[in-house]
């Protein structure tokens, strides 16, 4: 993207001033969707960002510049400015000669996205549509979009660090309205992977289209969700967002560096039931939340966080792991790159129990069984963390009953963490995520087998 | 700059031929950012960013292309994107760039010239100093997690073919932090803000008040019981169900049968002495603008007047589909063709202060804070369930802290369930103005 003596000489232009470490991120990404809503193939969009940012660090601050214009000029210019904001008395250093870090790619992409014709994006809105609509004369809206996007990366700093990666994501989600007597239900479904068109030799449109339409339908009959504190089974999948938010926020290291987080000085503890193995794995193959190399320039890893009950280790990115003297996990992440990195998830898992799923549910008198989940969100400081459900049921002596209405439920992450007393032995991935932190989003998966907690608060509003 | 971009828009939409519609929206943006941590600067960013949006419509199909950049290549290369996507859409008799209605935008003055003036060492300096307050406000406070000054300055032009023209500019800034506060076993944390469009504007004792406050009260919080409640929204809270209530009001909403106020205009949706409205004129809201996204001058726009529900908002394209006329309530950024939504929303305040109120409810809860709207709230259905924290309300004061609940309900009976609204009107960092109001009949699940 940019010849390597040029990424040189930005380097030492930001070290002028007296900086300890300089870094200069460049991103050409290209984006391409098509939207189709209301019976019309409605637009089709696409889009191209391309620009550097360069930070300096001296001590405790960070200088932060970004640019749009990759010349010689754009990026000397942008290294002045970062520079300038943490000028030291120090006289200025010189980067280390640059050596190429590589890594294999956990994502092998087929078809890239420019290649594909628009038409055959556009044709698999059509035929969500057709096959939601099909699901019964109560679907009263369709909505269906195709996003695909191909980020190029480059990273390069003082440390002597020279990284690239080609990043492709492909994702599809169809949207639905049941109308009834009772009003109007959504439904939603979508599949993403970090990989070309050949998503869709692997997916099947009209399965998701359908699984779409039924969760709208099946709300149409649900009565309002129970309110108060209750065993809770959350279906394998999408259940990985409960600790997206109970605790994988809380591992973060910048959010535990600055005590804002009641897993601080933990390590080494018991900080859940011995049935929880907590990965974050930035190198699963095919999966929403994987690449090569983070915006940092360091090789993706699988990290395992919490093993048997007991917390190993936290997530950390280049800044947070050199203020403690050891190497980052590979969770340094950005949205793009007119923001600093911070410390990021990537895909987050529960590795696989032992009990068969049926057996959770029937040895469950009363309860919420949670198929599938939605967004959530946490503070971090305290551990309260909530997350809604989008399709749930309840449970009545054992067995899964009648649909009920979305809400959010409430809960304490240490506390949830030692209340699981079964975990299911049907592990599975859930739906591409983002996840948002300080205003940034960056893709994440997640994924859990089955499992149960044995209270949580579920806010509905049934007496 | 507005002449630079719209120069550069201008430039792009001669290259329409006379069979097509084209609409070029050209933004620049100019951002400081510094977060001051322990008494250093933990981090400075300077930024600076272009962009362009361009749209073209050819027989009543539409493609969109953007770039983050205007370069001369870049720009050719989009145009001949969004023209090449505008030839997939499906027809559609409605689809048009919006065209001047003859309404005049009125002149805010939204850029104020101090802003552009003042030093970074006194940004900085203002930062630091909130800072230092919240952790002087009170023994319990351990640290502040983030403490913030930000400002911008945008600028945006937009040129069609149908004989809009138009640039805008608003530059605002704002001071915000999250404190945390330990009682020894129980930590809490608590945020705090102002706002202004000159730094002068800004009231840091304001923003260390209410971050220390907001944090010390909570401690030692627990659940509380299950039940139906009368509830007091904080004005943060208020304004964030106020966006969503907005959203459902919207003419795409209607237009595409997903609106949960469909059929009901000239109804009584709320409470008869609550009026709502969307005005971007209003130059002390802090996202106040001269013209929406697509070029039409914005506009006062009334929601629900005294409990009625008076109209819905839209922008050119679902006014011509649903017979009516736009109401300059085009939202985009350069990145997205228009939508609809409101932009500066708000509730006429009541005559009672926030410790009026809490006195009058006698019994009941304070909701400081809510979490999990966005996966919590179904604007379609009406349904909502957020997390929430705060005090209780016992002999018409405020009692112990609660944490870890849920408020639960619809959109539609919260409306219609709202006994009283505040004088306390708060501008905030967001599209919608805060105000405190009491709720009665909300499901809190604790317990």
């Amino acid at each position: 993207m940019i010849e390597r003596n040029l990424i040189e000489k930005t380097l030492t232009e930001a070290l002028k001033t007296g900086g300890e470490f300089a870094e200069v991120f460049v991103e050409d990404k290209r984006a391409s969707s098509a939207m189709f809503d209301d019976g019309k193939v409605e637009e089709l969009s696409s889009g191209r960002d391309r620009g550097a940012g360069i930070r300096v660090v001296v001590g405790e601050t960070t200088g932060f510049a970004h640019t749009a214009d990759i010349s010689e000029e754009g990026l000397l210019t942008a290294a002045r400015a970062a520079a300038s904001a943490t000028r030291s008395a120090g006289a200025g250093s010189h980067p280390k000669p640059l050596e190429v870090v590589t890594a294999p790619s956990p994502n092998i992409v087929e078809i890239f996205p420019e290649l594909v014709e628009k038409r055959r994006k556009v044709a698999l809105l059509t035929q969500a549509d057709e096959i939601a609509r099909s699901q019964g004369a109560a679907i009263t809206q369709v909505s269906a979009r195709y996003g695909d996007s191909r980020r190029k990366i480059l990273v390069a700093n003082s440390d002597g660090v020279f990284a690239t990666d080609d990043q492709v994501r492909t994702l599809f989600s169809v949207s639905c309205v049941a109308t009834g007597d009772t009003g109007m239900q959504t439904g939603r479904e979508s599949i993403g992977r970090p990989i070309g068109f050949e998503l869709f030799d692997e997916v099947d449109i009209e399965d998701l289209a359908q699984r779409a339409a039924q969760r709208a339908l099946i709300k149409l009959n649900a009565r309002p969700a129970p309110s108060g504190t209750m065993p809770v089974v959350i279906g394998s999948g999408g259940g990985g967002v409960l600790f997206h938010e109970a605790c994988g926020h809380g591992l973060e290291a910048d959010l535990v560096n600055k005590q804002a987080s009641v897993f601080a000085g933990k390590i080494g503890e018991t900080v859940a039931s011995e049935l929880v193995t907590l990965i974050d794995d930035g190198t699963m193959s095919h999966e929403w939340g994987a690449f090569a190399i983070d915006d940092e320039g360091r090789p993706a890893q699988r990290n395992v966080l919490i093993e048997n009950g007991v917390l190993i280790d936290y997530m950390w990115d280049g800044l947070r792991s050199r203020n403690d003297g050891r190497s980052s996990s590979g969770n340094g992440r950005r949205q793009n790159y007119q923001v600093l990195p911070m410390v990021r998830m990537t895909n987050t898992y529960i590795a696989n129990g032992e009990t068969n799923p049926k057996d959770i549910i029937e040895d469950t008198a009363e309860g919420v069984y949670v198929a599938h989940l939605g967004g959530g969100q946490v503070n971090t400081a305290t551990g309260d963390f909530v997350f809604g459900m989008t399709e749930a049921y309840l449970i009545e002596n054992g067995e899964i009953t009648e649909p009920i209405r979305e809400g959010n439920l409430i809960g304490n992450g240490p506390e949830v963490l030692n209340r699981i007393d079964a975990l299911g032995n049907d592990f599975d991935m859930g739906s591409p995520g983002t996840c948002g932190k300080d205003g940034q989003g960056v893709p994440v998966g997640d994924g859990t087998p089955t499992l149960r907690v044995t209270s949580l608060t579920v806010g509905g509003t049934a007496g | 700059m507005q002449e630079e971009l719209l120069r550069v828009a201008e430039s792009v939409v001669g290259w329409a031929n006379e069979n097509e519609q084209v609409e070029v929206v050209a933004v620049h943006g100019k951002e400081t950012e510094i977060r001051v941590y322990q008494g250093e600067i933990e981090s400075f960013t300077a930024a600076e960013s272009h962009g362009i949006g361009i749209r073209v419509v050819h027989g009543g199909r539409q493609g969109m292309a953007y770039a983050g950049t205007l370069e001369e290549k870049a720009l050719a290369e989009t145009f001949a994107e969004a023209r090449d996507n505008a030839s997939f859409g499906t027809p559609d008799q409605f689809m048009s760039i919006a065209e001047p209605d003859g309404v005049e935008p009125v002149s805010l003055e939204l850029l104020d010239p101090a802003l552009g003036s003042f030093a970074n060492e006194e940004k900085i300096a203002m930062a630091l100093e909130l800072e230092k307050s919240i952790c002087a406000a009170d023994e319990r406070i351990i640290g502040v997690e983030s403490t913030e000054y930000v400002d911008s300055i945008n600028t945006s032009a937009i040129v069609t073919t149908t004989g809009i023209r138009r640039a805008s500019y608003e530059g605002g800034c704002y001071l915000a932090a999250s404190s945390l506060a330990t009682d020894g076993t129980d930590t809490q944390t608590g945020f705090g803000y102002s706002v202004g469009r000159n730094p002068h504007q800004l009231n840091i004792q304001k923003a260390s008040d209410e971050a220390a406050e907001r944090a010390t009260r909570l401690l030692g919080a627990k659940k509380a019981e299950s039940g139906r409640r009368t509830v007091i929204l904080d004005p943060y809270v208020t304004a964030q169900f106020l966006a969503i209530i907005g959203s459902t009001l919207s003419g795409e909403a209607l237009l595409k049968g997903r609106s949960l106020f469909a059929d009901r205009d000239g109804d009584q949706v709320a409470a008869s002495f609550l009026t709502m409205i969307d005005d971007p004129t209003d130059p002390d809201s802090f996202t106040a603008t001269e013209v929406d996204g697509e070029g039409l001058a914005s506009r006062r726009n009334v929601l629900i007047e005294e409990g009625t529900l008076t109209g819905f908002l839209h922008n050119s394209y679902t006014a011509r589909a649903l017979g009516t006329v736009s109401t300059g309530s085009a939202v985009r950024s350069y990145n997205s063709s228009p939508g609809v939504g409101p932009l500066a929303l708000t509730l006429i305040p009541g005559e009672r202060s926030q410790n009026q109120l809490i006195e009058e409810v006698g019994e009941g809860m304070l909701i400081q804070g809510i979490a999990g709207l966005h996966s919590g709230v179904n604007p379609v259905s009406g349904d909502f369930s957020a997390g929430a924290e705060g005090l209780m309300i016992r002999g018409g004061q405020l009692a112990e802290p609660i944490r870890e609940v849920t408020i639960a309900s619809t959109l539609q009976r919260m409306l219609l369930d709202i006994q009283n609204i505040g004088n306390d009107l708060e501008r905030l960092p967001m599209m919608s103005t805060g105000v405190s109001i009491v709720v009665s009949d909300i499901m809190v699940s604790g317990a």
